[in-house]
């Protein structure tokens, strides 16, 4: 199996303190790459500063073996990795087929003037798009509500759109920052089903997650970060047991 | 029940919706001029390019949620590049110009009007650039300023050069002449004479027509999309890959051109222009069709122009006959009770219809209903 994102020495200071410290990160293609880490540990300003949001003070960033500069956002997400957000960030006022459109939209190329002259490849484009994201939206679960305002939507729901409108932009990664936070238990286990179905539909996913049991269960491999330092990395059995993990969870020396 | 009506209508029952809106809109001055005279025409004169201006205006704040008090400004541009290049007074207050156009500059409107949709674009642009990183109330500050700037420099530029001719204003501006058929003349067609105030109705008409096909296109498309995603959440917007710099430069370029072309008609259809049609207060009027009216939903903002645009001047002719009926005698000043009912209609209409009068049916209601 191949490299698909590769991550190297990457340090992120903010004022005094320093946030990630030569943090580097595999996810191979086709697997579920987890990273995890107690409170404060900088998995969140990590997933910023590979997404775009935050610039990294040092760092190299390799996308399927071709090196890319996390300089902004959209340029990221252009460049294939399509994220969601820890405190859900939809387009409330939109139904659930327009946020999933504008996902959809990311590949596509109309402009101004095709749009105000209503061109029959642009109709036939929109029209592309519309299927595309009610197929979307199928795929996550949500086909009987493509018509509701996403403020409208249960939370679980809410994050299911999340899912869907990032799929949208066909992307080679997805990285999803803490999708199970604010879930109940039932809520838990569907996401844990469709993040294992979209990973056997051949897609590369990079989990942030504070819940251990579903990061231990799904995911492929795991990183872990303390203090903004990679403490440990490998497969699920062998971190669970490293000592440092052990001690940066509980706490304290390890008897 | 009406908006249901709608939605269940037929392909053939909307034809004969357009068909029958179409006449009424043809007929519409020649029924007002029979009943209120030439006046009620030039009000839906001017209601149109309020129009044309509101629309604009909902590209920048009802799609993109960029809240722009300075709006006004840029029907300035357009306004004052018409009066420039289609008036004496470039010509008699520098000799050098005189020399080039020894018979005074005739700009053709049509000319104009690419020209000043061009140059409001730009000045959106230039607006847009320093306030990109700005949001909301920091935004609309900015924007009043640049509102403010403008006006104060048109009032301004009489010294050393006199380009604007300060708060006299620009006179003698050439009236609306297309492909040599001057409007601001009656014009008979077979045997029947149209009056210069109808003939602009229609022109105007059309150009009204034509920005909300476009306004209605963009809205419906990737673009209007994008704005919509930055309105409601601009960090998301960016994670769906939108160029979100690009798409707010867009905005205010799109809806500064819709008010640039606007300004040209303006000058041409008064003939004058001074820095006071361009105050604060008019941005405000504008502002307040669009939110009145429904901000972001095309119908209702037209609703909203044409209802703010009529109002005022219904409430004018109507205060003092009122007063007559039920006093006797014409106690308050017509113009301070018509000030009073303005600002009271807008309190109610803010009370009752918070989203504005004809706000976006709600898709679900819609297919459900």
């Amino acid at each position: 199996m191949s490299d698909l994102l590769k991550i190297y020495g990457v340090s992120k200071r903010f004022g005094g303190i320093q946030a990630l410290d030569d943090v580097g990160l595999r996810v191979r293609t086709g697997t579920i790459a987890g990273l995890i880490g107690p409170n404060g540990a900088g998995k969140t300003t990590f997933f910023n500063v590979i997404t775009g949001l935050y610039p990294a003070d040092q760092g190299e960033f390799e996308l399927q073996g071709r090196p890319y500069s996390p300089h902004s956002v959209s340029q990221v997400t252009q460049a294939g990795i399509a994220r969601t957000f820890q405190n859900i960030r939809l387009f409330k006022e939109m139904t659930a087929l327009e946020n999933v459109m504008v996902g959809c939209d990311c590949r596509s190329s109309i402009g101004v003037l095709g749009a105000i002259l209503g061109t029959q490849s642009n109709r036939r484009e929109e029209r592309v798009i519309r299927e595309k994201s009610l197929a979307f939206l199928e795929y996550v679960g949500l086909q009987d509500y493509t018509q509701h305002k996403a403020k409208n939507l249960s939370y679980g729901y809410q994050r299911r759109l999340e899912i869907a409108r990032a799929l949208a932009t066909e992307p080679i990664l997805l990285a999803l920052d803490e999708p199970a936070a604010g879930m109940n238990a039932s809520e838990k286990l569907e996401l844990r089903e469709l993040i294992l179905k979209i990973r056997d539909d051949g897609k590369t996913v990079l989990l942030i997650e504070h819940d251990v049991h579903l990061v231990m269960s799904i995911c492929d491999y795991l990183t872990v970060l303390d203090y903004g330092k990679v403490i440990a990395d490998g497969l699920p059995n062998e971190v669970r047991r490293h000592p440092e993990v052990i001690r940066a969870y509980l706490g304290g020396a390890v008897a | 029940m009406l908006k249901q009506l709608f939605h269940q209508a037929s392909k053939r029952d909307r034809q004969r919706f357009w068909i029958v809106s179409a006449i009424v809109l043809l007929a519409l001055p020649w029924i007002v001029g029979s009943i209120g005279g030439n006046y009620w025409v030039r009000v839906l004169d001017f209601a149109l390019l309020y129009i044309v201006l509101a629309l604009g205006l909902n590209v920048v704040i009802g799609f993109a949620g960029l809240l722009d008090l300075g709006y006004i400004a840029f029907y300035a541009v357009g306004a004052y590049s018409y009066a420039l290049l289609a008036s004496p007074h470039l010509t008699t207050q520098f000799p050098a110009i005189a020399a080039i156009f020894p018979t005074g500059l005739h700009f053709p409107l049509w000319g104009a009007l690419i020209i000043s949709f061009v140059l409001a674009a730009i000045f959106g642009v230039l607006l847009g650039f320093p306030t990109l990183k700005l949001r909301g109330d920091y935004l609309a500050i900015v924007t009043l300023g640049f509102g403010e700037i403008i006006r104060i420099f048109l009032n301004n530029l009489d010294r050393p050069l006199n380009l604007t001719n300060g708060p006299k204003g620009i006179g003698s501006i050439h009236p609306i002449e297309l492909f040599g058929i001057n409007l601001s003349k009656p014009i008979s067609i077979w045997g029947l004479q149209i009056p210069s105030l109808y003939l602009l109705f229609y022109f105007f008409l059309i150009l009204a027509v034509l920005v909300a096909i476009v306004c209605s296109r963009l809205e419906h498309s990737r673009i209007g999309r994008a704005w919509v995603a930055i309105r409601e959440d601009e960090v998301a917007a960016e994670a769906m890959g939108i160029e979100t710099r690009n798409m707010k430069l867009l905005a205010f370029a799109i809806g500064a051109s819709f008010a640039g072309a606007a300004g040209v008609l303006f000058a041409a259809f008064q003939g004058f222009v001074s820095p006071e049609s361009f105050t604060l207060w008019e941005s405000i009027v504008v502002l307040a069709m669009v939110v009145m009216g429904g901000m972001g939903h095309i119908p209702g903002v037209i609703l909203g122009a044409i209802l703010l645009a009529v109002f005022p001047e219904l409430l004018r002719s109507i205060a003092a006959p009122i007063q007559q009926f039920v006093f006797g005698s014409v106690l308050v000043d017509t113009e301070i009770i018509r000030q009073l009912l303005y600002g009271l209609a807008l309190i109610l209409i803010m009370l009752y219809r918070p989203n504005g009068i004809w706000q976006k049916p709600d898709a679900l209601k819609a297919a459900h209903g």
